[in-house]
């Protein structure tokens, strides 16, 4: 054993323990959907101000949200599993919303990245499924692929093919505040924290 | 070692890298989480211990005399496998070429370089420590994702996670029973060395 073993060992160690925690954030996630959650919380970042048409056709813009929190979600209208739970999510996080904090400012937003499949009619017959009514709870679709592209960049959506003419996509419900920051990324199948979450936000 | 020999083994190491790298072959052997965990990864490790054997005598004096029993130099490859074991790793290798190229580089240079070196400076002990601790992790990992009920990479599907649990596991029990023979029953050309995948022929020392 010589010195240069302790100078060699000493820099694996190094260079392996700082690779790891800089890969782990910390030491705090190990999947990209944990690194995405993270990094939102610590830093919140400005939504694009995109334009979009809801279930009615009318055209409004993310903008057209500042001064009101908003729960976003991604779907797309065929969606056989996960897109359908999103929406009873939804509907029952709006049903409580109501009860609790009557006239403040909380919206809900389902954007469809399927501009191919989901146009007027589709909105309609999905928002209808789950009584959603514009302007407190639209379906949209982006009026244009840029405008896509830069939501699903933003919100960190990654949608892949799921091999039967559907997609894959990573669920979850964004929150964005009166400021138009996405602040937090939340589970949908925690309903009650996610009511919790959207009421603290609301409130500041 | 003649020239001959060694060029032969650069010319392997870099074709192959330059082979996996061709964006027809790198994006088929990435479209699928099993393939891109179980053939591609390897395979670059693989690039890198043919560099080994090639510029084994080259090694630079310093690392020949402290990388003592080839502690240091498995460590590294603990360290740098784990860092590519991340799932987040794999997607950012999938959604950024450039995070892909560090993926390309650091598999041959972090894990297949120092493997090759390293390894002849282990002793039996410690080869079987590494044996015996890396065949049950690949089967646990295994295990992990066929119970995972969430996908660990956005750009992978779940059946997909699942079929790369699958494999894991078959690679870990195919890898068990080799080790298992090698062991308890010897290897026909061994010469008290474990066998091991992508190995060169044996130098004539």
């Amino acid at each position: 054993m010589t010195r240069g073993f302790f100078a060699l060992l000493g820099l694996v160690l190094a260079a392996g323990i700082a690779a790891l925690y800089w890969g782990t954030d910390g030491f705090r996630v190990v999947t990209s959907e944990g690194a995405r959650e993270l990094a939102v919380e610590r830093s919140p970042r400005a939504v694009p101000d995109v334009a979009l048409f809801d279930q009615n056709g009318h055209a409004f813009t993310l903008a057209d949200y500042r001064g009101h929190t908003v729960l976003v979600d991604f779907i797309y209208t065929r969606c056989p599993t996960i897109c359908s739970v999103n929406g009873d999510d939804f509907q029952r996080v709006l049903t409580r919303l109501q009860k609790n904090t009557g006239d403040r400012k909380i919206d809900l937003l389902s954007i469809s990245f399927d501009p191919a499949n989901d146009g007027l009619p589709a909105l309609q017959l999905y928002g209808d499924r789950f009584g959603a009514e514009a302007p407190r709870w639209r379906i949209a679709v982006p009026a244009d692929r840029h405008g896509l592209a830069a939501l699903l960049k933003t919100f960190g959506v990654v949608v892949i093919p799921d091999g039967w003419g559907g997609f894959v996509h990573n669920s979850a419900v964004y929150l964005v505040d009166a400021q138009g920051r996405l602040v937090r990324i939340l589970d949908p199948d925690a309903s009650e924290q996610l009511a919790v979450a959207t009421e603290r936000v609301a409130a500041q | 070692m003649n020239t001959r020999f060694m060029s032969s083994r650069l010319v392997a190491a870099t074709g192959l890298w330059a082979i996996l790298w061709f964006a027809p072959l790198r994006l088929a052997l990435e479209r699928d989480m099993a393939v891109h965990m179980i053939v591609q990864l390897p395979l670059l490790a693989c690039v890198g211990y043919l560099l080994a054997v090639a510029l084994r005598r080259h090694e630079p004096h310093w690392i020949a005399q402290g990388d003592w029993l080839g502690i240091p130099g498995l460590l590294l490859v603990i360290f740098a496998t784990s860092f590519w074991m991340l799932p987040r790793m794999l997607d950012a290798a999938l959604a950024d070429p450039l995070i892909d190229l560090v993926k390309f580089l650091s598999l041959p240079l972090l894990v297949g370089l120092p493997l090759g070196l390293s390894w002849r400076r282990m002793p039996l002990l410690g080869r079987a420590f590494v044996w015996a601790n890396f065949i049950p992790k690949l089967g646990a990992i295994g295990g992990l994702y066929l119970a995972a009920p969430t996908r660990l990479c956005a750009y992978y599907r779940l059946d997909q996670q699942a079929v790369a649990g699958w494999a894991l596991i078959a690679v870990a029990v195919a890898l068990g029973a080799t080790w298992f023979v090698v062991v308890f029953v010897g290897w026909p050309a061994a010469d008290g060395e474990a066998a091991q995948t992508c190995r060169a022929p044996q130098e004539a020392a």
